[in-house]
């Protein structure tokens, strides 16, 4: 596959100055395929959000380039839809105006864009809830209602910061099929960021591990198991101890910076 | 809390201090210790507020029932109080919301008019009543300036303050949802600071009601205010605590009405703590 959707070459961030600084990110390189789901792991504070906040156009890298579909980002876009942990629905909208706003600033005509929204709540199951308010909704339901508002633009990238991170494991294991479903239909090309190595084993075609600082690519891993996967089969679990030793040394790596940084301070 | 419903036992509570009061003044007027120059009993005072109230002319049936009815003198006074408040605040508020947005959203605009409204600020607007005058001379228009001051500066701090609250994760969302400076402007910075914005509105609120009362009492000759510094004149006590007494109404009303826009602009709110 020649034209990446994604491309990020020799990307370091650094954040702070002198005896403050961090290297966030090192010498990335990573070229991702369109309709490729890719899952970014590694250890907290290892540069995982940074690389997604750059790839989205929030907070440009301190050196290297990063290419969206051949064009260099610049600036935030719906092309490039992003799922936020926190899900950060706008609080004062119902359901389905959070859905419709990229739509409606987009000035797409309204009869379109409730078609589009009724299809969203419907396939989602959020039907019932389309005129309620954020808080009123439970965390899975919240997430739903973010990936809807993304999916609402037909964003053909889609970036996702640990979005299931918060929400119980039955929950969590039913959107991902819900993610799975939406990816495989609609050739959506993933960047998806988490902590669990069983999530990143389920969903991914190719897992890629970030060392802790800098954060430096340590391991890019396809996962060839046929879909649709199952948790208990050998094979996931062979590479699940496989990719849970190279995170535990990166771990590892972790703990003893941070019982360093506190021996200093 | 709106939840909570009045129920005959909260009635019942909340009425027993204030009647136990009416009862005992009024005893005490009966039993001719009270000076009803200096403190007419509750009944006068009832008396005069109904007189206050009624037509002034007798019924004319070529008006209607209803214009009739509302002729009487109180109802004028408040409704001049009420016409100013209304038009000061109206003033005093879409003056600074768009100040308060700008200065809250930029930092450079911030400093740019922030020494000038700290000094402008703690000067109290009954301190603005002579040069208000020199300015625009007696009437209504000293009167709406003062008032317009008075909603102005609570509604522009808690705006900037809101601004400045407002989660800079709704903003990432927005721009990663294709919006430019305008929407962001309009549909995420002003609704996320909302709360705020209508905390401040409502003490601007009160504010101006303190100010209208005061500068009808210096600058105009009508209006709740006047009548009661009218009243003084006359030595009618009796009218100036019945007059004082609808002012307190009239003020309640208006929060109350202020609270129920609160609560409606801000269903939406977790917790919904502005319902009081
Ligand atoms: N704005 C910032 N200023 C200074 N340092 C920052 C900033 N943002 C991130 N960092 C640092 O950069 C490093 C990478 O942060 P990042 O948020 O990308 O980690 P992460 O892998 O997403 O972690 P987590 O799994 O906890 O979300 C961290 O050590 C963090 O302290
Ligand atoms: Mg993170």
């Amino acid at each position: 596959m020649s034209a990446a959707q994604i491309h990020i070459a020799g990307v370091h961030k650094v954040f702070g100055q002198g005896a403050q600084q961090v290297v966030a990110l090192q010498g990335i390189d990573l070229s991702i395929a369109p309709g490729q789901f890719v899952c970014l792991l590694g250890p907290s504070g290892c540069g995982k959000s940074t690389l997604l906040n750059a790839v989205a156009g929030f907070a440009p890298p301190t050196s290297g380039r990063i290419s969206v579909a051949g064009q260099p980002v610049q600036g935030a876009g719906p092309d490039r839809g992003m799922v936020f942990q926190e899900y950060a629905l706008f609080p004062w909208m119902t359901v389905e105006d959070n859905i419709g706003f990229g739509l409606k600033i987009r000035h797409t005509p309204v009869a379109e864009r409730n078609v589009t929204v009724d299809r969203l709540l419907q396939m989602l199951g959020l039907s019932e809830f389309r005129l309620r308010y954020p808080k009123d909704l439970s965390g899975g339901m919240r997430q739903r209602v973010a990936i809807a508002r993304i999916l609402a633009l037909d964003s053909p990238i889609l970036l996702m910061d640990e979005p299931f991170g918060a929400l119980d494991a039955l929950t969590r294991r039913s959107l991902q099929d819900e993610l799975l479903q939406i990816q495989a239909q609609w050739q959506k090309t993933v960047l998806f960021v988490t902590h669990s190595i069983d999530e990143a084993i389920y969903l991914a075609d190719r897992v890629v591990v970030l060392t802790y600082r800098p954060g430096t690519i340590k391991l890019d891993l396809p996962i060839a198991l046929p879909r649709p996967r199952d948790s208990s089969s050998a094979g996931f679990n062979e590479l699940k101890r496989e990719l849970g030793a190279v995170v535990m040394q990166e771990q590892q790596r972790h703990q003893q910076a941070e019982q360093r940084g506190l021996a200093i301070d | 809390m709106a939840a909570r419903r009045w129920s005959t036992r909260t009635l019942l509570r909340g009425l027993w201090l204030p009647v136990t009061l009416l009862v005992a003044w009024q005893g005490a007027a009966v039993l001719g210790w009270l000076n009803p120059q200096v403190l007419p009993s509750p009944w006068q005072v009832l008396q005069r507020w109904w007189v206050y109230a009624l037509p002034a002319d007798p019924y004319d049936p070529s008006q209607s029932r209803l214009t009739w009815l509302l002729s009487g003198e109180l109802v004028h006074d408040a409704w001049g109080s009420l016409g100013r408040v209304l038009a000061g605040f109206a003033i005093g508020a879409v003056l600074a919301l768009p100040l308060g947005l700008l200065m809250g959203a930029s930092q450079r605009v911030y400093e740019w008019f922030n020494p000038l409204l700290q000094v402008l600020r703690p000067i109290p607007p009954i301190a603005w009543i002579p040069l208000s005058i020199l300015w625009f001379g007696l009437g209504n228009p000293p009167a709406i300036f003062l008032i317009a001051l008075g909603a102005f500066f609570p509604v522009l701090m808690n705006t900037i303050a809101g601004v400045r609250n407002v989660d800079s994760i709704y903003i990432r969302a927005a721009l990663n949802l294709g919006a430019n400076q305008r929407v962001l402007f309009t549909r995420v910075m002003l609704p996320a600071a909302m709360p705020y914005i209508l905390a401040g509105a409502r003490i601007g609120m009160g504010t101006a009601f303190i100010v209208v009362i005061v500068s009808e009492m210096i600058a105009v000759n009508n209006g709740l205010g006047f009548r009661i510094l009218e009243a003084r004149e006359y030595f009618w006590s009796d009218k100036i605590i019945a007059g004082m007494l609808s002012i307190g109404l009239l003020g309640l009303a208006i929060d109350m009405v202020m609270a129920a826009l609160n609560h409606h602009l801000l269903r939406w709110h977790r917790g919904q703590e502005n319902d009081a």
